[in-house]
């Protein structure tokens, strides 16, 4: 145990001294999180998140009172600092608004949309629910998807206080407290109450969870450091796996298995220098992100484990790469290759919630999706045990992918016996 | 004396090369012995068997009493190995490369302080202790190399070809502290395709080629298979044609070998000065220059010519 410990530290040591790897480890993704912060206009309002207030357009032709609660909300003093909302009344012109890059999102309430969530008239057939639309400006994917979780989590509470309004009635109706005749009454009031409620208490996006939490600001760039950082933590664990060949072709692979240390333990201490080198990598980014951005990460327990689970899932990748090559310049060539391909496809530089179906299910190969979606939580204000997914997700990755590269290990050994 | 190795029949067969075809030796506890051969004899294979790195394809060998195919780590303990390639990590100095080594013969605490500042000594690197080995010369790195070997002062100390590449100053240095640590009790297995090396340190040598060992006894042992000849090199220019010398001076009545390499030719004969006459004549026949003539007593050389009709050098 002693010498695993010892051959990984000597990794890490080994790394931090290699300028080019540190270059790609460190500098590359600090300068691309501050280029894209550049393109994306994250700098530059000095307000209180440090970004530019999102421009969004708001038409309400609802006449019910959730329309007016989703309305009022955007227009409130709690948004004022993220978003800067305009309403207007034509949907098409606020879509040519966004198709002319004038605003990130226009969000389209449609008549009938509180009546199709709560009716007027209760015992009528239940009918469809009429849906707000989010028309999103792609070139600017942080600033709408900020809206899109603004308005996903209205409609998240809309939803839990309508089931919870009709479970109420029917058990008051059921235990004869009320008459059919005053259910009508009831409904009315629930649904001025529920919007009342809605707009009281901002979405879960502008606020901590947990009562008693400071308010808690979403940065842009929050979704931009670590994505970055994921991309690069690729590059970390394929340069450790071409560590691993190029020490077997200098030889000290060689030296090491004919010192007395068992075969495994030099193969777990090198995946071990590959993962102490990740972890070290993600602290050092996201601690020198809060230092030189500000930047909120949430809470500091979870992002740690959030860290060790993506470097856990992204090791997994660099050893079954290491496995299936046989010289360390295809491991980085494949290693580079692989670092953006995930890069792109984890959301790195795209959000993926608005890819379609099929990318966003191939997403989930990466550790940079699922690493992007617990940083993401914890950015607007979840805690570690909101991390369930990401975390389940990130482990499952890492276990199979280095059962894998042992079974490959194991058919064609570092050192031919 | 004891015997330190002993091993039997090694076999070790690459996909479908045979590297080694049944190698069997022992060395005795405090001698140096050398395997001596051309580059692709098989000493590096058979090193790596002895070693443990690789598992022999038939054959075993005991080493300190243990063998190598059940008990690998008892063996690992008891040597100690200098491989061919300097297998140092560059971007460490020579006392973090020592200090790395060392734990992971088991080395720790002020034990290991105190060996590594010892090997430093040895090596004639204290001075440059802290400097990273990227920075330091052939020679120096050579000296680093042999140092990683001698940290847990193993019983029995494998060399494989540790002079290649390096000025004759560090080979030198190099070839002396081999009988130093010979000296000092250290059992030493030496690899070379240098003659003068096995001659100069070895107490006995083996002969291996094409994965077989050829000859094995003292140095005396060995040149009696050659009789009484005697080697005459000629050193001729780079542009003239040695193989068609040599087998011109194969015809000359005497003559009982003769072969070229590079810028010589090497002839044996039973007495040298009988046959120098005809070879210079020879030579001018051809338009051939003689640029200078050696003649040797029955050494190493003659005896891998005499055992394959080749040089070391081939």
């Amino acid at each position: 145990m002693k010498k695993l410990f010892l051959i990984g530290m000597k990794d890490l040591k080994l790394v931090f001294r290699d300028r080019t790897a540190l270059t790609f480890m460190l500098l590359a993704p600090f300068l691309l999180t501050v280029a894209l912060g550049f393109v994306t206009g994250s700098y530059g309002s000095g307000n209180a998140s440090g970004i530019e207030q999102i421009p969004v357009l708001v038409v309400n032709q609802d006449e019910g009172e959730l329309g007016t609660a989703l309305a009022d909300l955007f227009a409130s003093e709690d948004l004022s600092d993220l978003v800067l909302t305009t309403q207007v009344s034509d949907p098409a012109e606020a879509r040519r608004q966004v198709d002319a890059d004038a605003v990130a999102a226009a969000i389209i309430i449609p008549a009938g949309f509180t009546d199709s969530i709560i009716p007027p008239d209760p015992s009528a057939p239940a009918g469809e629910v009429v849906a707000i639309e989010v028309y999103k400006n792609p070139t600017r994917p942080v600033g709408s998807g900020v809206i899109q979780s603004i308005v996903e989590e209205f409609l998240s509470r809309v939803e839990t206080g309508r089931v919870g309004g009709e479970v109420i009635l029917t058990q008051m109706l059921t235990a004869g407290l009320i008459t059919p005749a005053e259910v009508n009454s009831l409904v009315a009031d629930l649904a001025e109450r529920q919007a009342l409620a809605v707009e009281a208490e901002p979405a879960l996006s502008l606020q901590a969870s947990d009562a008693g939490e400071q308010q808690q600001a979403f940065d842009p760039m929050a979704y931009m450091a670590p994505g970055m950082a994921l991309m690069f933590l690729m590059f970390t664990v394929s340069n450790g796996g071409r560590s691993i060949l190029a020490e077997r072709a200098l030889g000290t692979l060689p030296r090491l298995f004919v010192s007395p240390t068992h075969g495994a333990q030099v193969l777990i201490g090198k995946v071990f220098g590959v993962y102490l080198t990740g972890v070290m990598q993600m602290l050092i980014l996201v601690g020198a992100g809060s230092v030189l951005f500000g930047l909120q990460w949430g809470d500091p327990l979870g992002v740690l484990v959030l860290i060790l689970a993506a470097v856990f899932a992204a090791t997994g990748w660099g050893m079954l790469i290491t496995a299936l090559t046989r010289t360390p310049g295809q491991v980085a060539a494949i290693g580079s290759a692989i670092m953006l391909t995930f890069g792109i496809l984890g959301g790195s530089f795209i959000q993926v919630s608005i890819m379609p179906d099929w990318y966003q299910w191939l997403s989930r190969i990466t550790p940079n999706s699922w690493g992007l979606d617990g940083f993401t939580t914890l950015g607007l204000g979840g805690n570690l045990g909101d991390l369930g997914a990401p975390l389940l997700g990130l482990a499952v990755m890492g276990t199979v992918l280095t059962i894998l590269a042992v079974l490959f290990f194991n058919r064609r050994p570092l050192v031919k016996k | 004396m004891s015997v330190i190795l002993e091993a039997k029949d090694l076999v070790k067969k690459h996909d479908d090369l045979l590297a080694v075809k049944g190698i069997s030796f022992d060395i005795q506890a405090g001698e140096i012995f050398s395997l001596l051969g051309p580059n692709g004899a098989g000493k590096t294979t058979t090193i790596s068997m002895l070693s443990t790195l690789y598992l022999p394809t038939s054959g075993s060998a005991t080493i300190g009493g243990h063998s190598i195919l059940t008990e690998p780590m008892e063996v690992r303990k008891v040597i100690g190995i200098v491989p061919q390639e300097i297998a140092l990590y560059e971007e460490l100095s020579a006392r973090e490369n020592l200090v790395f080594w060392g734990q992971m013969y088991g080395l720790s605490g002020k034990a290991l302080k105190a060996r590594v500042d010892e090997v430093l000594e040895q090596i004639g690197l204290t001075d440059r202790a802290k400097g990273r080995i990227k920075t330091f010369s052939g020679g120096m790195k050579r000296r680093v190399n042999i140092g990683v070997g001698l940290l847990h002062k193993p019983r029995l100390l494998f060399m494989d070809e540790p002079t290649v590449g390096i000025d004759p100053q560090s080979r030198r240095a190099i070839l002396d502290s081999v009988k130093e640590l010979n000296r000092q009790g250290m059992t030493v297995l030496y690899t070379t395709h240098y003659m003068e090396e096995a001659a100069e340190l070895s107490n006995r040598v083996g002969i291996i080629d094409h994965g077989e060992l050829i000859a094995l006894g003292t140095q005396a042992e060995l040149t009696r298979q050659v009789g009484e000849n005697e080697t005459l090199i000629l050193h001729i220019g780079e542009d003239e044609d040695a193989l068609a010398l040599a087998g011109a001076l194969k015809r000359i009545p005497g003559v009982m070998q003769a072969t070229a390499t590079d810028h010589e030719v090497s002839v044996i004969a039973r007495q040298a000065e009988e046959i120098l006459a005809p070879v210079v004549t020879q030579a001018n026949e051809r338009g051939i220059r003689i640029h200078s003539i050696d003649i040797r007593e029955p050494n190493l050389e003659a005896v891998f010519l005499h055992l394959t009709g080749r040089a070391l050098r081939d």
